[in-house]
């Protein structure tokens, strides 16, 4: 258990560090930079305290925008999807989420991918509605969630191969 | 009353989750309205650190670039200086002139987003105000717009919140230097009456007349300009001089006569 909650504080900090020191700076053909905070909505576990996740999201976003002066915006999203979270899973896990011995590295590759594909879309969309923050351009913030999300997905993806939990 | 408890009870996490949203929405319609936050952006003192720590390590990487930029212009300088008919003895007493220089290194740059800001590492304690202009060797860079103690936090000209007095180098029209969040080495330039005659190439500097920034600092050529909608005015895309993706040291300008100028300004204001 406590072992839990330090891997979770370490997560937090040094994903914080590489989001803002590394990928706010790719700057891949001139606006792509991937969000790889949202790992840790992803990794969070399961079963926890719901309240206390959602407002550690919401820190987790707060200190990215503190570095990267998006004003809100950041917390905003993530904390949308660490709400809305629990219904993503059950979309796509099932009833399975129900047991105690549920994981994550248990289930399936596809579903794996979906389920961070959706939260990356619900945030991205979430984000850049906001950041733009007009509808008359609609495509611009299209084009910024297709391009953005998908680096963000290969690179969560990537992430996700290297650090996650071996499986037993 | 006890219905009312449990009401909250059974659904505190989706009011935890309204209530954090709208937080987290305030600030950022705040600041959509108005300027940037006071407290939440990067040049308070957490944030300022981890960048400057981590900009350490990164500046080594590029000093032998950095030193040839500064050479080169110390070569414009000396040329600027030797080439004067008169030595005038008054232009170096600081006291007397009306801008005064601080040098300063950026920590955090960025372009990619709406709204761009970037920190150096100047603050109060460098006497680095709001509302300075911030310049780079090769044109302007953004307006100061936060200070903490030893960082600052500058409005980018890659900003949509932006707006720039600047004029045309040869004929001195002058309008507004603003950014349609499309393309980093691009701005655009508006309020240009259509019978001023231009040209691809012609060069645009600062204006000089928003007390912020000193006139004919280069800002950037024109790359092409069409009519705006009202067909009377031209919308001007300006290539910038500066590569806004590479930025290492930097010139904050204060202007010692700006108090003066607002007061004034103020005052013929009020008696209308």
């Amino acid at each position: 258990m406590n072992n839990n909650y330090f891997v979770n504080i370490i997560r937090f900090v040094l994903l914080i560090l590489v989001q803002v020191l590394v990928f706010n700076r790719l700057n891949f053909f001139g606006f792509i930079n991937p969000m790889v905070y949202i790992l840790f909505l992803y990794w969070f576990p399961v079963n926890e305290n719901r309240a206390a996740f959602i407002g550690l999201s919401f820190l987790l976003g707060f200190f990215i925008d503190l570095f990267s002066d998006t004003m809100a915006i950041h917390s905003a999203s993530t904390v949308t999807i660490a709400y809305i979270r629990p219904a993503i899973m059950r979309f796509v896990f099932g009833v399975n989420i129900e047991f105690q011995s549920f994981r994550l590295s248990n289930s399936t590759r596809a579903q794996q991918f979906t389920f961070l594909a959706l939260l990356i879309i619900v945030h991205h969309t979430v984000f850049f509605t906001l950041e733009i923050f007009s509808f008359a351009n609609i495509l611009l913030i299209l084009k910024k969630v297709v391009a953005i999300g998908a680096a963000s997905i290969v690179l969560c993806l990537l992430f996700n191969s290297l650090f996650s939990a071996k499986k037993e | 009353m006890q219905q009312i408890i449990n009401f909250v009870i059974r659904n505190k996490n989706f009011l935890l989750y309204l209530f954090l949203l709208f937080i987290a929405l305030g600030f950022t319609v705040q600041s959509h309205s108005y300027h940037q936050s006071r407290f939440f952006n990067s040049s308070n003192w957490i944030t300022g650190s981890v960048y400057e720590t981590f900009n350490g390590f990164s500046t080594y990487f590029g000093l032998s670039e950095e030193n040839a930029k500064l050479v080169e212009e110390n070569k414009q300088l000396r040329k600027l200086l030797f080439n004067r008919e008169t030595q005038n003895v008054s232009a170096l007493d600081s006291t007397q002139s009306v801008y005064t220089i601080t040098t300063g290194q950026v920590i955090k740059n960025s372009y990619a987003e709406p709204r761009n800001y970037i920190t150096i590492n100047q603050g109060e304690k460098d006497s680095v105000l709001p509302d300075m202009g911030v310049i780079t060797e090769k044109g302007i860079l953004g307006i100061v717009e936060n200070t903490s103690g030893n960082y600052s936090s500058v409005q980018s000209i890659l900003n949509e919140k932006s707006t720039i007095n600047a004029k045309l180098k040869n004929t001195a029209h002058f309008g507004s230097l603003v950014w349609n969040a499309q393309r980093y080495n691009v701005v655009q330039l508006v309020d240009i009456p259509r019978l001023v005659p231009l040209t691809v190439g012609d060069t645009i500097v600062t204006g000089g007349m928003s007390s912020i920034f000193p006139g004919d600092i280069p800002i950037g050529t024109i790359q092409k300009f069409d009519l705006d909608t009202s067909n009377s005015f031209y919308q001007i895309d300006v290539r910038l001089f500066n590569d806004m993706t590479n930025i290492k040291n930097v010139y904050i300008v204060q202007n010692n006569d700006r108090e003066e100028i607002l007061e004034l300004e103020a005052e013929t204001i009020n008696e209308q």
